[in-house]
């Protein structure tokens, strides 16, 4: 056999002969969950801390709240950890789960130019400061991406009594660090979790301008998924990932996560 | 230029600290793309040959149909592999979806109309120089199409290459499929996307100089063996 086809069957063969050797059957469950968890390095912290402990690996899929939800919905994950109670209720409600429950929480920030053209630094409460970006049509950029902050920062829009829209308003349909890498770009103000922020390198001249209003909460939710819905799905392990999470071990190893010396989770399991 | 600059040596760090996170994701880049490229080349070459040799009814259908695949959005061939993968789709049983598998299968979708389409066109170029010669032998279509395959071998490396390339540097198909899940579905691609969503650019784009690093490897071994073979065959 000539030696070009020769080679390139070899460097085939490597491939399958590999791919069979790294689908080990593993004690594992998928869970659902959201870009800030994944992209702050929480889940880095807690994870092997719960696979010590039970011998159970939690594989991450990261992406938005509402691409979290669609994938539990047709059950490719075996648990769900979000950021949108409504919607975890929702989905309990629909019957795709069977309950919910408070993990953590931390709270959203509004972040803008150093020299916030708005003036929302001495504003009093958000809607406050959301008017002001509306009234001098300052550019934000929002997330459009139907995940839980984009949901909140909806919520508070509306609170705020405007609705945005025009010129200065920019919809990216990205995720949060692709949203605050653009928002760096063009000198806009925009939402974030605190996590994200904290952990955001790419930060240019965006600085924290308001923070603290009690309608910034963000709290994150655990959810099992209904087993009569989806039988196949690991719901033994998912169980025990759920209960670790809401257990004394589970909330301490949350509020031992810190990045550059800040907490950015508060464990607030009833 | 901070940033290059950082990234270069970002670069140099990951690949001289042999760390092995990097490792493993580079392996499994590798096994992916070296999976999905044989088994496409597999499919493509004997199917794109065919094309070249045959004529029936809704043959210039099929030849627009791949054509146009060669530019499918990645990312509409991850949704497609999502849907039917998915536990509610047709193919949920099997439980590949977020696994290495699943990726091949997205990638072998997107490169095996490239391999397809370009096998077609330097096979057909050949066959219409080689006909009569061909024809005085007395062979069958069936039996020219090894032979045509075999002259038209270096041209046909150049073509799975181009797919190599192609499933090597996409990142649309393998993040809906995989799921990018650390230790296990993390490729170059989408570990590069991680970083730059985490704002740490020098790092995504250290990232990127290793992986064009290895692809320029992979494609400088396959052009000396190319070379070394034309030479002594002649």
């Amino acid at each position: 056999m000539p030696k070009a086809g020769l080679a390139l069957a070899a460097l085939g063969l490597m491939g399958l002969s590999l791919g069979a050797t790294a689908q080990d059957e593993a004690r594992f469950i998928t869970l659902a969950s959201t870009t800030s968890t994944e992209n702050s390095g929480l889940f880095d912290a807690i994870i092997p801390q719960f696979t010590d402990a039970s011998d159970i690996e939690v594989r991450v899929v990261a992406v938005g709240t509402g691409q979290a939800f669609e994938i539990a919905r047709r059950g490719d994950a075996d648990s769900l950890l979000v950021h949108d109670t409504a919607g975890e209720e929702r989905f309990v409600a629909e019957g795709y789960g069977t309950e919910r429950a408070d993990v953590m929480a931390n709270d959203f920030v509004i972040l803008g130019p150093g020299d916030d053209p708005a003036g929302i630094r001495d504003a009093e409460t958000v809607e406050e400061a959301l008017s002001r970006i509306a009234e001098a049509e300052a550019p934000f950029a929002s997330r459009g991406d139907d995940s839980g902050t984009h949901r909140a920062e909806l919520h508070l829009w509306e609170a705020a009594g405007v609705a945005p829209g025009g010129e200065w308003y920019r919809e990216l349909g990205s995720g949060m660090g692709p949203t605050l890498n653009t928002a760096a770009g063009m000198d806009a103000y925009v939402m974030a979790d605190r996590a994200t922020w904290v952990a955001f390198d790419n930060r240019q001249n965006l600085e924290l301008l308001f923070e603290g209003d009690e309608a910034l909460f963000n709290q994150y939710g655990s959810v099992r998924i209904d087993p009569e819905r989806h039988p196949h799905l690991k719901h033994d392990l998912a169980e025990q990932w759920h209960d670790w999470l809401l257990s004394d071990e589970g909330q301490q190893a949350i509020a031992d996560f810190t990045v550059k010396g800040q907490q950015l989770f508060f464990p607030n399991a009833k | 230029m901070t940033v290059s600059d950082n990234a270069f040596s970002t670069a140099l760090a990951l690949i001289l600290g042999l760390d092995d996170t990097l490792l493993g994701i580079v392996a499994l880049s590798l096994r992916v793309s070296l999976t999905a490229v044989l088994i496409a080349a597999l499919l493509a070459l004997p199917l794109g040959a065919a094309l070249a040799l045959w004529r029936f009814p809704g043959r210039s259908a099929i030849i627009v149909v791949l054509n146009s695949f060669m530019g499918l959005p990645p990312v509409v061939a991850g949704l497609t592999v999502y849907l039917l993968l998915s536990r509610a789709g047709p193919l949920g049983e099997f439980g590949l979806l977020f696994t290495p598998s699943a990726m091949v299968v997205a990638q072998v979708i997107l490169i095996l109309p490239i391999i397809a389409a370009l096998t077609r066109q330097q096979v057909e170029e050949l066959h219409g120089e080689y006909r009569e010669q061909l024809q005085s032998l007395g062979l069958s279509r069936r039996r020219m199409m090894p032979t045509l395959l075999w002259d038209a071998r270096f041209g046909l490396l150049t073509v799975v290459l181009a797919g190599f390339g192609r499933a090597s540097a996409e990142v649309g198909a393998v993040m809906i499929v995989g799921g990018n899940i650390d230790g296990v579905t993390r490729m170059m691609t989408t570990a590069i996307v991680l970083e730059t969503s985490k704002g740490n650019l020098p790092l995504a784009l250290g990232l990127g100089i290793v992986l064009l690093g290895l692809v320029t490897l992979i494609n400088a071994g396959a052009y000396v063996m190319g070379e070394t073979a034309r030479r002594r065959l002649g």
